[in-house]
């Protein structure tokens, strides 16, 4: 996808993959058929720039074919480079500028309360965009407010685009901080599929306010040239390190089901 | 406009403020139980009290964060909710621009701003909150409709009609006492402008509380013998072109009135409609390219060439040009 568009951010989608495959494939209550289907669970993307993976999870529960994948940037695609409300059935909220999606989530957390509604929202974000105030509001807000339907997912990886996030601003001790902002924190292994599932149902048992589970990841995660290189954040393989990575990838997969 | 729908406001002048009637409307419309308000920590000057007090389950204290604010304000909407936001103008779209458009206007939600204390209606409080270029940045957001109503009536109407408007919406409102030109027969419609006086020598458009003081500057200008058209432009975006052309072709020069800078505001979508369709001489009425100052809104006006002092002046001046051109 990333490489037939030639531009996108390849770091960061990757070293997502298992999130998204725990999210779509076992936690979300979702229907690919009926994408408006009102007792559906919300996944709202903060960190817009990572849409690849988000895309590609979209395609593989059947949201749209797998082949318009390849479209991805194209002019006229409805894979925008930064995925917009209206722009893709599945595709639930506006992201790219950073540190908007959780203020979202956090509104559609409100209003499903106030509907008494029993739907979860689960905010997908990164850990760079944390620099961002707007998320300090909304953290600062959520934290004191019984939103048990709200969970983020925070995509610890500890690249942005400059450098290493603790080489730039750095954001330790992220854990404590969210704790001091009254959020249920969880850490996780984000690459471990079951991990991440089970800390998402055990947000379940939290009555009072929302979840925050901090996913630690690799960034271009199963694939050697790209592994916790700040470099791939904003950049797409060539046509030969594509092929070179998936092979990777591919052989991971394989030596999993051994 | 026949003049059943205008006020005897010479004969029993009384006055207002658009955060009234802004607050009044908002009242009426919270029948719709999907309206929801958020304060940020402006709750009484945005006149959202009464609100507050009687729909306690529908207001959001939001804190001084206007950011999230308006993530939170389109996360309601994605849910079907109506919010309405309050906060100073300079300070929501002020600080808030960056959600407003992509979570907001993007995704073409029904969230209403309402942008408080504009144009010189800040006074004492100076410079930094008194707003004159929201116009021009709410008025550049694709989606994005744009009301400043001239009276307390006709913020009442404005919100109103705004509860009814699919995608997003702006309402200005002041603080400043101006003269109550509208009642409840006047009609309002959103981008439907009003004529409040006829005349064939030019057009004075204006907005806001500008529109009072042009229905005085065309009394001055009246004894003079010269007969001034007055539109109330109440709808920035989308403007009313058929009233503006239409005002060109007929009067041949239009001067535009506003609190707000000349750049990007009402001068500007007039003179965009203007010399597309049938150029004519403009003169605008608006601060220079310059921040206001601590003062009463009376002084600034006057201070700042921004009241109908300097709409007599322009207009003049636009007189002289339709002469010579």
């Amino acid at each position: 996808m990333l490489d037939e568009a030639e531009s996108g951010h390849t770091g960061g989608a990757l070293g997502m993959a298992e999130m998204f495959a725990a999210l779509y494939f076992s936690v979300l209550r979702h229907n690919p058929q009926d994408p408006g289907w009102d007792g559906r669970d919300f996944l709202f993307l903060s960190n817009g720039h990572t849409c690849p993976i988000l895309y590609a999870a979209l395609a593989e529960a059947g949201y749209f074919p797998k082949k318009e994948l390849r479209t991805f940037r194209r002019l006229g695609t409805r894979l925008q480079g930064h995925p917009h409300l209206g722009s893709m059935p599945g595709v639930e909220n506006t992201s790219g500028p950073l540190a908007q999606g959780l203020s979202q989530a956090v509104g559609t957390a409100i209003a499903l309360k106030m509907d008494k509604k029993v739907n979860e929202v689960f905010c997908v974000m990164s850990d760079g965009e944390l620099q961002e105030g707007q998320n300090w509001e909304a953290l600062l807000f959520a934290g004191t407010k019984p939103l048990d339907n709200l969970t983020i997912l925070i995509d610890r990886n500890f690249i942005q685009i400059d450098d290493h996030t603790e080489a730039v601003v750095p954001l330790e001790p992220l854990a404590e901080k969210l704790s001091a902002f009254n959020w249920n924190v969880l850490t996780v292994n984000g690459h471990d599929i079951t991990a991440v599932v089970t800390a998402c149902h055990a947000t379940k048992a939290i009555a009072d306010r929302p979840t925050a589970i901090i996913c630690h990841t690799i960034p271009g995660y199963g694939v050697d040239f790209m592994e916790n290189k700040p470099e791939w954040h904003g950049k797409p393989p060539s046509r030969t390190e594509a092929r070179q990575a998936i092979k990777q990838l591919e052989a991971r997969l394989l030596e999993d089901h051994e | 406009m026949n003049s059943k729908f205008l006020n005897d406001y010479l004969r029993q002048p009384t006055f207002g403020t658009t955060r009234d009637g802004f607050g009044r409307g908002l009242m009426e419309a919270a029948e719709n139980p999907q309206v929801v308000v958020l304060s940020a920590d402006l709750t009484d000057s945005m006149r959202l009290q009464a609100f507050k007090e009687k729909f306690p389950d529908r207001f959001i204290a939001m804190g001084v964060a206007e950011e999230n604010m308006m993530g939170v304000a389109a996360g309601l909407a994605l849910r079907g909710k109506i919010p309405v936001t309050g906060s100073f103008a300079v300070f929501s779209p002020g600080n808030s621009l960056g959600p407003l458009r992509a979570s907001v206007c993007y995704s073409n939600l029904q969230v209403i701003i309402a942008g408080g204390h504009t144009g010189f209606s800040a006074s004492q409080d100076g410079a930094t909150h008194q707003a004159l270029e929201d116009l021009a940045i709410m008025r550049t957001l694709p989606n994005m409709t744009v009301i400043s109503p001239a009276d307390e009536e006709e913020s009442r109407k404005a919100i109103l009609a705004l509860i009814k408007n699919p995608g997003p919406g702006y309402i200005r409102v002041g603080k400043h006492q101006s003269l109550n030109l509208t009642n409840p027969r006047t009609p309002f419609k959103i981008g439907q402008a009003l004529t409040f006086r006829e005349g064939r020598d030019l057009t004075i458009v204006a907005i806001g509380s500008m529109v009072a003081q042009a229905i005085d500057a065309a009394d001055v200008l009246g004894t003079r013998g010269i007969a001034a058209r007055v539109i109330n432009m109440h709808t920035i975006k989308p403007i009313d072109q058929a009233a503006i052309i239409k005002a060109a072709q007929e009067t041949g020069g239009i001067v535009t009135a506003e609190e707000h800078q000349k750049y990007g505001g009402l001068g500007a979508a007039v003179a965009e409609v203007v010399t597309q369709n049938f150029p004519v001489p403009l003169e605008f009425v608006a601060a220079q390219d310059t921040f206001g100052e601590s003062g009463t809104s009376r002084e600034l006006m006057a201070k700042y060439e921004v009241d109908a002092n300097a709409i007599v002046r322009k207009s003049l001046a636009l007189l002289d040009r339709k002469v010579r051109e």
